[in-house]
This record gives structure tokens, sequence and C-alpha cells, in this order.
């Protein structure tokens, strides 16, 4: 069943009606449904993780009967196309128009923090999947929390596995050049760095390039490894080219969290066999959740739920936890950030629960991709546990350096 | 060394492929005065097209000749039921693509989805060729034959052809054209399927490097204009010089300036319009 918008307003006209009817204030909060509102990206090169993030909280609040805490929820559905400005029109919509008490999304890291300060003068309740790092560390916005991760979170673990596990010392690391990729590359680094290796090479492709011949060409070929860290379908376009060049056997890739992610890999051939990457998430993680979702998932949509799916499926399992801690009374704001910002719950990513400023201390996987029953999956060969967007790290000290980026932390092990 | 010689075979390989892109496009600039910004989706929906094609004859240059053949089908359309009825409103012809591209990308992704989907290299194309020590993709190689013998195959039709007189003075003269007793307006349709079957054709023959992947257009469409203001409007000599200077420009660029990647781009587009504004080998001012 799908949740149009004139579906919605017939369902707030009845509550109009009977506010109308003059019912108790009381009585009508509580019989009204608990409107939700989902911002997603629904058209442009965003779109195929958008429409599964619809997909993937459908599906959840179906398996409920629509129910959360024992009460109705609404849903409403915005496209920011991957725009900012759009993302800031669209939720003003769904705050003003209607009037969602609780926000999900936004996919990415730029609408994110193009709607942050309207979300903080709101006091909008955000449960969130973009990744940006200052969100919860150095700017940390007290109405958002973020079940997934942070850019770096799932990449400082992967640098600790390649150091410790795989004994590489010298490494690349290649990943697009936007905020994310910025810091996705730098956590790796660090941690790599700190833990005694050294990285030779940065490189940051521009988001769009149409072409990665130029960076294949310079790239090194006496190191252990190179660590992509990159977004959408470049991880795969690179990977294409990289066999391409002969480079399949001389240098070893590692991936980040959304490298190899499963909706990419559907499309993917025997040149991503045995390349390990690292997520919150894979659609093989073996929990008794999970099973049921990924079955579920792949049975409705055809293939592997990924990163998205999971991201808003987790979401939604964060909402209901949260709800059901004020008892579905979500009017009472203060009492449902804190249940929010409180919760403990067991996802399909594993158990989660929120550091101090509102980001997730969860599981972080060490996967590797494998042929299981004719289709690539991204088997998980290692855990790091319970792993903070702070790695292992004090918190106080790692938010006295500069947030991750192209130039921090500098790189002092380049060779030209 | 090695640096400097693989990458000079990938600046020309880009260039290869920039020309199949561009060609299209500067025949159609050169004719009708219009940018046609339907370009880069056209680009895209040839490679979405080769994709489907390919589910039924996995044969990348036969998919190529058809999807070129399905897109200027395509074209045609818009400039026969489009394009025509705004007559001489070039800038609402201008619109007009751009509203068409964004059409087609929103009905790209509505029928192919929204995740990147490859176009198989040929198989005996696969291996990288090494000689000499250097080790490149066959394909690469390729693609710039490809683009040389379209260049030849171009020149050849507007040169010596009684057709290619007729785009050549169209281009020259409109007005004195018709006056001749050129069918200018037949020559409009041509020209506009010629440009899209090229654009087609060039994205499944370019698929196989790039894949087809919603915002392709929005990819390519700003590197087939950078070419065609550089190598000036409506020249073929020009696209085909423009793409193999972009694709230098942008190799090396990266390669050793990775900062400054899309000033070094539109640099040169930017000096030639402040010091040469028809571009390298234009007729007029774009």
């Amino acid at each position: 069943m799908a949740f149009t918008r004139r579906r919605f307003i017939k369902a707030s006209g009845a509550g109009l009606g009977a506010s109308a009817l003059g019912f108790p204030a009381i009585v009508r909060a509580q019989s009204d449904a608990i409107r939700v509102g989902l911002m997603t990206v629904k058209t442009g090169p965003l779109a195929s993780g958008g429409l599964d993030m619809e997909r993937a909280l459908i599906m959840y609040l179906r398996e409920r009967n629509n129910m959360l805490a024992g009460r109705k929820v609404s849903l409403s559905v915005a496209d920011t196309a991957g725009v900012p400005a759009q993302a800031r029109t669209k939720l003003q919509e769904l705050v003003e128009k209607d009037r969602i008490q609780v926000l999900i999304g936004p996919l990415d890291a730029a609408s994110a923090l193009a709607s942050d300060d309207y979300i903080r003068a709101q006091q909008l309740p955000t449960i969130s999947v973009a990744a940006a790092e200052d969100m919860t560390q150095r700017k940390p916005n007290p109405w958002f929390v973020r079940p997934t991760s942070t850019s770096s979170q799932a990449a400082q673990p992967l640098a600790d596995y390649c150091y410790t596990n795989l004994k590489y010392r010298r490494m690349a690391t290649l990943a697009d050049d936007i905020a994310y990729g910025h810091e996705m590359a730098a956590g790796f680094q660090r941690v790599f760095e700190d833990a005694g290796g050294k990285i030779v090479q940065k490189m940051f492709p521009p988001l769009t390039v149409p072409d990665y011949g130029t960076y294949l060409a310079q790239l090194k070929t006496n190191i252990d490894g190179l660590f992509l860290g990159s977004a959408g379908s470049n991880g795969f376009r690179y990977l294409r080219q990289f066999n391409e060049y002969g480079l399949r056997g001389k240098v070893n890739v590692v991936g980040g969290m959304t490298a190899l992610d499963e909706a990419v890999l559907r499309n993917m051939g025997d040149e991503a066999l045995g390349i390990i990457t690292t997520c919150w998430y894979s659609a093989e993680l073996d929990n008794a959740l999970n099973r049921k979702f990924a079955a579920a998932f792949r049975a409705e949509a055809k293939y592997d739920p990924g990163f998205y799916a999971a991201a808003t499926y987790t979401d939604a399992a964060v909402l209901e936890a949260a709800l059901n801690g004020v008892k579905g009374r979500i009017e009472d704001k203060p009492a449902f950030i804190k249940a929010l910002r409180g919760v403990k719950v067991d996802t399909v990513r594993g158990p989660v629960r929120f550091d101090q400023y509102g980001n997730v201390v969860g599981n972080v996987y060490i996967r590797k991709v494998e042929r299981k029953e004719g289709r690539l999956v991204n088997s998980v060969i290692f855990t790091y546990p319970n792993v903070s967007q702070f790695w292992r790290y004090k918190p106080e000290e790692f938010l006295k350096n500069p947030v991750y980026s192209r130039d921090w932390p500098p790189a002092k092990n380049l060779e030209s | 060394m090695q640096f400097w010689v693989i990458q000079t075979l990938n600046s020309l390989a880009l260039g290869g492929l920039l020309f199949l892109l561009s060609a299209g496009f500067s025949l159609i600039f050169g004719l009708m005065r219009i940018a046609n910004l339907t370009h880069g989706a056209l680009f895209m929906l040839g490679a979405y097209i080769g994709v489907s094609i390919l589910k039924v004859v996995p044969n990348l240059w036969l998919a190529a000749l058809l999807g070129g053949l399905a897109v200027a089908a395509f074209g045609a359309v818009i400039e026969r039921l489009l394009l025509r009825k705004l007559g001489s409103n070039v800038l609402g012809q201008v619109l007009v693509t751009l509203g068409i591209a964004f059409i087609i990308a929103d009905a790209c992704l509505v029928i192919w989805g929204g995740d990147p989907i490859p176009l198989p290299t040929p198989q005996a194309l696969q291996r990288p060729l090494t000689l000499a020590g250097f080790t490149f993709p066959s394909y690469r190689l390729v693609v710039v034959v490809i683009a040389i013998v379209t260049a030849i195959g171009l020149y050849l039709l507007m040169e010596r052809t009684r057709i290619g007189a007729m785009i050549r003075a169209g281009v020259d003269d409109m007005d004195m054209a018709r006056a001749v007793g050129i069918p200018v307006s037949r020559l409009f349709t041509t020209v506009f399927c010629l440009g899209a079957a090229l654009a087609g054709a060039g994205g499944i023959i370019g698929g196989p490097m790039l894949s087809a992947y919603p915002g392709l257009d929005a990819d390519m469409l700003p590197l087939a204009l950078i070419i065609v203001m550089l190598g000036g409007v409506g020249s073929l000599v020009g696209a085909f010089v423009g793409s193999f200077i972009i694709g230098f420009i942008y190799t090396f660029g990266v390669a050793l300036l990775p900062d400054l990647a899309y000033v070094i781009l539109f640099l040169p587009m930017i000096l030639v319009l402040a010091f040469r504004p028809r571009g390298l080998f234009g007729k007029f001012a774009a």
C-alpha cells in the first residue's frame, strides 16, 4: 500500500473534522496519526538509493499495519532531488503543510547541512542517514540523531584491519572530491598512520569525473593496497577501468562503506570478487531481524538491500523504540527527544545506541565480495563491535582537532 | 616515461570519445544556430538503449549502429514536432532542448533505474594490450581508431557529397542557401538526425568506458560545449582538433594539477572566447 498525498489529506481531513466536532484536545492528540516525514531523493543521480529508502520505510510500517506504539502512522514523502536548496524548501513544506512530528532523512550530507538551522529552529526530531561528521561532532544538533554512521566511522576500523590483519604498511587513498570523500579518506589515513602505516599517495577525483584513466595511470603499483572511498556509481566505474588497465592482481583494493554497496554489486561481475570493504551493514548479516528483512526486501525488490534500504529500516526501528519509550506520546517533545537519544534497540544492523552527541555506537563489519547462489554478496568476515565515531580516540581530544578534510590530518608520507 | 606514454594514450582515447560526442553537436550548432542542450541527454539515451539492445544482440558494434538509428529517429521527432514549431525563436528552441534533456533524464531513470549499468567490453578487447613494456586497455585504442574513421567519414560527407555541400552552404549563409533553392528545412531535419545518431552511437561506444548512469548527460554536455566553443561552431575540423586538445588538457591537467582540474578545463575556453570569439576554426561567433 502506498502512502500518497491524497491519502494523507484524507486522513488529516478526518482529523480536522474530529476537532471541529469538539473532542477534547487530549483525546484528539491520542487518536490522531503520528505524522512522519521522509526526506529522500527520487529523481537525479542519487535516486537509486533514495527510492530504496522509501521502499524500506514503507515495508517497515506495513509489517506493523502502519501502527507504531499503538498509534496509526501517516507518512509524507518529499523528494529533495539531492539539491540542498530544494531540500530546505521541501522540509519547510513537510513541517508547515503536512505538520510532521518527526523527520527521517535526508539522504545526503549537503541536504542535511542545508536543513540544519531549520531543524533547530523548529525543534524537529530528526533521524538521519546523512554522514556529515560535524553534525554530531563539533556542531551537534540537539534534535538530530544518526543511527547509521559518520563518514569515517566505518573507514577507521578498516584502516586498523588493513594494518593489523592484512599487514599492509604502504597504502594509497582515492576518494570523491566532496566532504564525504575527504572525511572518509582522512579518517582512514589517521588510523592507518597512527598504527604505523604510511599513506604514500592521495587522490581526489571530481565527483563527476567521466573517466578514471588519468588517475589509474598515476596509481603507484609499489603499494600494499588502495583504499577506495567512493560513493554512488563511482566505485563501480573505477574498478571496471582498474581491470582494463591490467591493475587487477597488481594492486589490492579495499573499499569504504559505499564503494561496493549491494546496489552497485548487482551490476558487477567477477572483477569485484575478493574485494574487502567496510560498512555498518551487509545484506548477509546473520541476525534474526536481518534474515527476515533481507529476504522480504529481496522478494519485493528482486535485489539485496544495501546501505540506504538498511539505513532507513534501522531509522524506523529507532523511531519505534523511542515511541515505545514515551508510549506513543510524540507530542511531549522533550520526553520524546530524550527517549530518542536514549534508545537502545536491536536492529537489522545489530544493536544501536547513541553517544552524547547523538551519533550511533554500533558494529562495523569487514566484508568480502563472494559469489553465492549466483549473485555477488558482501560476506561478513570480521566484526568490530560497538564502534564509536571517535574510533578509539578520546572524544574530547578528537574534537579538539579540526574536522577531517582534504588536508587534515596532514599527509607526511606522500611520495611524488 | 611510463607516465607520459600512458597519459598521452589516455588523452587520445578521451579525445576520440569526445569527438564522437561533439561532432554532432557542432554540426547542429553550426547549421541551426542553436545550442542543442539535449545532446548530453541523447548521448546518455544512446548508452541506455545500448544496454537494452545488448541484452538481445550481444554485439557492441551492431548495438551502436541500431542505437544510433533509434536515437536519430527520436531526434527527428524532436526536430519535426517541437523545434520546427518555434521557427526563428532561437532562445525558445534552446529552452525547449533543455526541457527535453530533463525529460529524457527522468525517463531513463524510470525505465532503467538509478543504478549504473555497465556495457560489456567486447570479449576480444577485454585484455589490456602490452607493448614495449606499456600496458594499456585495448578497447581505448579502438575508440581512437573509431573516432578517426568517423572523422574521415564525416569529412568526406561534408566535402565530397551534394548533401555536404548543401550543409556547408547553410552554415556559411543561410539566406543565400535558401535563395538558391537548397531545401534548408529538410536539411535541418537531416543534420539534427545525424547529430543525434552520432551522440547515440557515441554513448554506446563510450559505454564500456563510462557505463550508463543517471547524470551521464550532465557530465558530457559541458564538455561538448567547451569543445565546440574552442574549435569553432559548425566546423568539423574544429570539433576534431578541439576534442583532442580538451582530451590532452583534461588528462594532463588532472594528472599534474589535480586541484585545478576544472579551472584548467574551462580556462582555454575563456581565453579563446576572449581573444578569438569564433573559436579556432569557426566561421562566426557563437
